[in-house]
């Protein structure tokens, strides 16, 4: 199917242990999904093996953009086939600059005789910086070196924006962040929905989804969605916590 | 040596032709070459069991592949000078090849005014022999080539002297071009720089290949004398083609209150040694010595340093990074040395290696001696491989894998280009270390 992510009965292992167990989704382009689900049930594993993290093993099962099952890609090809990981943990790249990292990710979308226009290229970065009220200065920083919590996610925002993805994956974005920050995040992602974009984003807290509302909250347990619902999902995890969701999974094991 | 050893050693015979055809110059540069080229002829080779080469391959130092013939015609120096372009503005310019001088940018009027002195050594010998008595070749040579720096001074043709008198402060810097030009010729790039009280200096030198092919020999000497309150930045740019010797023997002293900052950047020759001796003389003074070496296919960079502190109050850092590719070699063995008057020293020393192949071996020999009880000192050696979770960060920003070990190995050498004090010479020794890895690319 095109203009969608589908992820199909995705078995992935880290050694020995099973983390996801035929996990299925689709997130249609133009929709935010949220993913919620308690320490442990998985939720970094599907975003890391998405990605193509070489440390996941992907026993079975497919991820297709727009009609295309990328998981026989290498990572490199998956971003620039339009998938985009918001890192949980961003690297420190020292010596990097931000301004040279981002733009050899987007030389590398370009033909090989090809290369950015770079007063274009400033204008752009400029514009979203400041979208993200990141100081300009910050391009001749280097990538995530030194940079606190919420520089770092802003960071990463502003690599999606950029990149433009078709699909993001946001992988638990939120954490560490305080409200101020979360709030300007939100912001830079909500400023990206759009008809073009589909986005899944992966929390532990609903607080998160106050400023990104999504369209599907999903709730995973041990490597599987044991429930699917609208927003008020998220609320009704909030107050019955994430031991309800061990019931849920019991009621989903049994149907 | 008798006379029938002399005639089987081509060294010998070739100084002799040296000597004739130094026929104006005076008498005692002619006695100091004499003399020095005993000193070579007398001291020994360096064996496996010589500390001071200690994991250094020992092979072909001999030197019987090197031609030490009369200076050999130059025919593309125009295009030679044109390439001799990493500054724009600059307070003066030589361009050296093969020894001999192809372009000599002097002063301004102003600057020799002040009593500023940029001159060839050739011509040096004759006009400034005052200077050079009590100058050159003054520095020892005490991290294991001190018959190598014999030989530098026997053979030396020609050079630079720079000599900045008491408070002169000069905001451009000064550059030395020394090419490499035919196969086999042997070249001996020699800079003097002497600060007087409170003087300001930058010197740029580059050591360069006319061709990819040309095999040649390049033993190469810089001194640095800076005075009371100076200030010396030197930055050396070592690109020999990747058939060449090279040996490279520096060496600062640092009066009391001066800044010394010396930064090597070496990406080219077969074999490449460098001896970096910073004497650290006077009180409050403070020396900074930098260098980065990017080694592949089986090139070996044996780098030997020195920080010796001899006067209380002092300070000196020593940063040296290699990036190593294929079956490189690199040694680092540096020594911080306190004498026991030199209380309150600060200094430092990290030398770090980055492996991005399996048969790469950084060898590191970090190494203290104080004397004194009052001191901070640190040394530190590490060597790594990239972390593969930092390639793949860089993978799921659609970077390719190259691609991504590139802009790390160019990452882990900001920390050193970004001290370079000269923009554009920051901006060619980044584009010399990118063309390395481009060429791999091609391959």
């Amino acid at each position: 199917m095109s203009n969608t992510l589908e992820i199909k009965n995705l078995n992935v292992s880290i050694g020995d242990k099973q983390i996801l167990k035929d996990f299925s989704l689709t997130v249609p382009k133009g929709e935010v999904h949220a993913i919620m689900g308690p320490n442990g049930t998985g939720k970094s594993t599907l975003a890391k093996a998405m990605a193509g993290h070489p440390e996941y093993e992907v026993t079975s099962g497919e991820v297709i953009i727009d009609g295309e099952n990328i998981m026989e890609m290498e990572a490199d090809e998956r971003s620039r086939a339009g998938l985009f990981l918001a890192f949980q943990y961003p690297m420190e790249i020292p010596g990097v600059t931000i301004a040279n990292f981002i733009r050899a990710a987007l030389n590398a979308r370009l033909p090989d005789d090809e290369e950015l226009n770079a007063p274009d290229y400033y204008k752009e970065l400029y514009a979203k910086m400041d979208l993200l009220k990141i100081d300009r200065k910050f391009t001749a920083r280097a990538v995530n070196d030194g940079f606190s919590g919420g520089e770092k996610k802003r960071c990463e925002i502003l690599q999606m924006a950029m990149l433009n993805p078709k699909y993001a994956v946001l992988d638990e974005t939120d954490s560490g962040l305080d409200i101020d920050a979360l709030k300007v995040v939100a912001e830079g992602v909500n400023s990206m929905r759009g008809p073009n974009l589909g986005a899944l984003v992966i929390t532990h807290y609903q607080r998160l989804l106050d400023y990104i509302v999504p369209d599907v909250v999903h709730v995973m347990y041990d490597g599987r969605i044991v429930k699917s619902g609208d927003k008020n999902l998220a609320l009704e995890l909030e107050s019955k916590g994430y031991e309800w969701v061990k019931e849920l999974a019991g009621e989903a094991a049994a149907s | 040596m008798s006379e029938s050893s002399d005639a089987i050693n081509p060294i010998k015979e070739a100084f002799n032709r040296h000597i004739e055809d130094l026929d104006t110059a005076p008498a005692w540069w002619k006695t100091s070459k004499t003399e020095a080229f005993e000193n070579f002829a007398s001291l020994p080779l360096p064996t496996r069991r010589t500390e001071t080469w200690r994991f250094a391959n020992i092979k072909g130092l001999e030197l019987d592949d090197v031609k030490f013939a009369a200076l050999p015609s130059i025919s593309d120096a125009a295009s030679l000078v044109d390439r001799s372009n990493f500054i724009e503005t600059y307070a003066g310019r030589f361009v050296f090849g093969d020894d001999q001088t192809l372009k000599a940018d002097r002063l301004s009027p102003e600057l020799a005014a002040k009593g500023v002195i940029w001159a060839p050594l050739r011509e040096a010998v004759s006009k400034h022999g005052e200077i050079l008595k009590d100058y050159f070749m003054k520095q020892e040579a005490d991290l294991g080539s001190a018959k190598f720096a014999a030989l530098h001074q026997a053979f030396l043709e020609n050079g630079a002297l720079l000599y900045v008198p008491k408070g002169v402060e000069i905001e451009d810097p000064f550059v030395v071009y020394n090419w490499s030009i035919n196969a086999g010729s042997a070249i001996f790039p020699h800079t003097l720089v002497i600060t007087e009280d409170f003087a300001k200096v930058r010197l740029v030198e580059a050591n360069l290949s006319a061709t990819e092919d040309a095999a040649a020999f390049s033993c190469g000497v810089n001194h640095i004398f800076a005075g009371v309150g100076s200030t010396v930045d030197y930055t050396l740019l070592q690109n020999f083609n990747e058939q060449t010797l090279g040996f490279q023997i520096n060496s600062n002293i640092a009066g009391k209150d001066s800044n010394v900052k010396t930064i090597s950047v070496n990406v080219g020759c077969k074999r490449y040694r460098s001896e970096t001796h910073g004497q650290i003389k006077g009180s409050g003074s403070q020396v900074n010595m930098l260098s980065l070496a990017v080694a592949d296919h089986d090139q070996e960079i044996d780098q030997r340093t020195l920080q010796t502190h001899s006067a209380p109050h002092t300070y000196s850092n020593l940063l040296f990074k290699n990036a190593l590719v294929d079956d490189a070699r690199t040694i680092f063995s540096g020594l911080i040395k306190v004498d026991p008057g030199a209380q309150q020293t600060d200094a430092y020393q990290t030398n770090r290696n980055l492996l991005l192949s399996g048969t790469a071996e950084a060898n590191s020999l970090p190494g203290l001696e104080i004397d004194a009880n009052d001191v901070k000192c640190s040394h530190g050696a590490t060597t790594s491989q990239i972390e593969d979770d930092e390639i793949f960060y860089m993978l799921a920003r659609g970077i390719p894998r190259e691609k991504a070990q590139e802009l790390i190995v160019y990452g882990f050498f900001e920390e050193i280009l970004e001290q370079i004090s000269c923009d554009t010479v920051a901006e060619n020794a980044r584009q010399i270390i990118q063309a390395k890895f481009k060429k791999r690319l091609r391959k």
